[in-house]
């Protein structure tokens, strides 16, 4: 449904993202991964409206995506999470998701409407929908958390998930992981996940894709990945056998 | 206390109202779009027009013609040179400021005029107050209360008040960022047409009488913040007060340098204004 092709974007000559290729398949995770600086957040960006490509093509369902400003690219039903949570402080939790669920659909809704499907996206996120919560005690997790619902509350058909700040243990990746594919499950929303580091994801993903210097180095399934020599260079270093 | 001390403190804190819906108009606009629009106060000139030459109706019209004002104003000078540096944003509006004043005196001279309405003087408790301040107090405190409850309880108020703070996460929210600039400066303009209502009770309009507000609304700003809408709102009656009182142990002329001289000192204390965070 979503489909790259030839994705390059410079930043005063230096290639961020250089002649990248890709499907989104219907109903897939796709996870998107690669060492920091690999091109990641930028291809993400180029998508959701933030940068203008330098060249090569998105179409989102046969159309040209490429280069529409974030509020059309929202409308169209693609929605992104940032590595970095950025709340508006301001505002009650429920608040800020139902300004994303007001703002966000071609269709208006109503306030009352807003509201609701904001509760619904909090709740499927896993953050209280209590209009008086605020984003204070919020932790690492609980931003991660708000910024997953924000986005759902645009009832996107495509999450981009921006997941490689790390920043969150053990039990806060699987849980993450875990709410991933119930937003699949439940809502048949298509995700791509990005992360810099393989472990939960790989057991999630249908499909894997590995960048390294904005190029893409690898295409395939979660089993084949680790068995890849360029993938086992980046990850581990030169000299590894 | 002396009776005309407090005469004078309630003139200042009556003036303040209107300095107040100025600074506001102005806070606004800086807080949303970024930029400052040094030719302010030459927009409530145009209002104070509109309504010396148009009566019937004018109120509304004037504040109508002025939304619209602003509205061109982003479209035609700010959207095209919003990427480019503050100093250049500055200088345009600078150019609108003096081509404002021109184009007024080319068509209107510079003849004062008023509209001959003459509002009575109260008196009460042995102090004169003019009927036309009240109006403009309470009309402006109105107007700031309205606008405050847009800005938070409507969708498209917390839009316009969280693009302030993050522009990439409102996109991505699907506000659309264009939209909301217009929308502001036509609030900006409608507020500077309210403003032109209130003073052309009290003053004659002429092409500089902006001169007599820009200043001491920019100074007003700066010393709340600028962008800090609260903090404009409480400098302007700090301002006002300073101007009255000063006006009444003085002169007039001496309570508005007093009110630069404490600008001056508060700046040296807390640049960022007494109300902004570093």
């Amino acid at each position: 449904m979503l489909a790259v092709e030839s994705l390059t974007k410079s930043f005063d000559g230096f290639r961020a993202v250089n002649r990248v290729s890709f499907e989104l398949r219907k109903g897939e995770i796709l996870g998107l991964i690669g060492p920091n600086g690999s091109g990641k957040s930028t291809i993400f960006n180029l998508i959701a409206g933030a940068l203008r490509p330098t060249s090569g093509s998105i179409r989102l369902d046969g159309s040209e995506i490429g280069g529409m400003s974030a509020d059309q690219v929202c409308h169209l039903g693609l929605a992104r999470t940032f590595q970095i949570p950025r709340p508006f402080r301001k505002l009650s939790l429920l608040g800020n998701v139902a300004l994303a669920a007001f703002f966000g659909q071609r269709q208006r809704v109503t306030r009352g409407e807003a509201e609701r499907q904001a509760a619904r996206a909090l709740e499927l996120a896993g953050l209280p929908s209590d209009p008086r919560a605020t984003t204070g005690g919020l932790g690492a997790a609980g931003l991660k958390k708000l910024e997953l619902a924000r986005a759902l509350a645009t009832q996107p058909r495509i999450l981009l998930a921006d997941e490689s700040l790390g920043g969150l243990d053990h039990t806060e990746m699987d849980q993450a992981a875990a709410v991933l594919e119930r937003i699949r499950a439940e809502l048949g929303i298509t995700i791509i996940w990005v992360e810099h580091i393989m472990g939960v994801l790989m057991r999630v993903v249908d499909r894997v894709i590995v960048l390294d210097h904005g190029e893409n180095i690898f295409e395939g399934a979660p089993t084949e990945v680790a068995q890849d020599p360029r993938v086992i260079e980046v990850y581990l270093g030169k000299g590894h056998k | 206390m002396d009776i005309y001390l407090v005469e004078a403190l309630l003139n200042g804190l009556l003036l303040g109202g209107v300095l107040a819906l100025l600074a506001l108009g102005l806070n606004l606009i800086f807080g949303v779009i970024d930029v400052v629009w040094i030719a302010y106060a030459e927009l409530v000139m145009c209002g104070m027009y509109v309504v010396y030459w148009l009566l019937a109706l004018a109120a509304l019209i004037a504040i109508l013609s002025v939304a619209v004002l602003g509205l061109l104003v982003h479209q035609l000078i700010i959207a095209p040179i919003l990427g480019s540096p503050a100093i250049n944003q500055l200088l345009a509006t600078g150019g609108l400021l003096f081509f404002l004043q021109s184009f007024a005196t080319l068509l209107f001279g510079t003849d004062f005029r008023n509209i001959g309405l003459r509002l009575p003087i109260l008196e009460f408790a042995d102090m004169n107050v003019s009927f036309a301040r009240l109006i403009a107090f309470g009309v402006a405190v109105l107007g700031a209360g309205a606008l405050y409850g847009f800005l938070s309880k409507s969708f498209l108020g917390t839009a316009i008040r969280a693009i302030g703070q993050d522009r990439e996460i409102v996109g991505l929210m699907g506000v659309d960022q264009r939209r909301i600039y217009l929308v502001t400066s036509a609030i900006g303009g409608a507020l500077a047409g309210l403003a032109a209502c209130l003073l052309v009770l009290q003053y004659d309009v002429h092409p500089f009488i902006g001169l007599s507000f820009g200043p001491i609304t920019f100074m007003i700003c700066v010393l709340g913040g600028l962008g800090n809408m609260l903090g404009g709102f409480v400098a302007a009656f700090i301002m006002s007060e300073i101007i009255s009182v000063g006006g009444f142990y003085f002169s007039q002329e001496i309570g508005e340098v007093l009110a630069f001289v404490v600008f001056i000192a508060l700046i040296f204390v807390r640049p960022q204004g007494i109300f902004g965070r570093s």
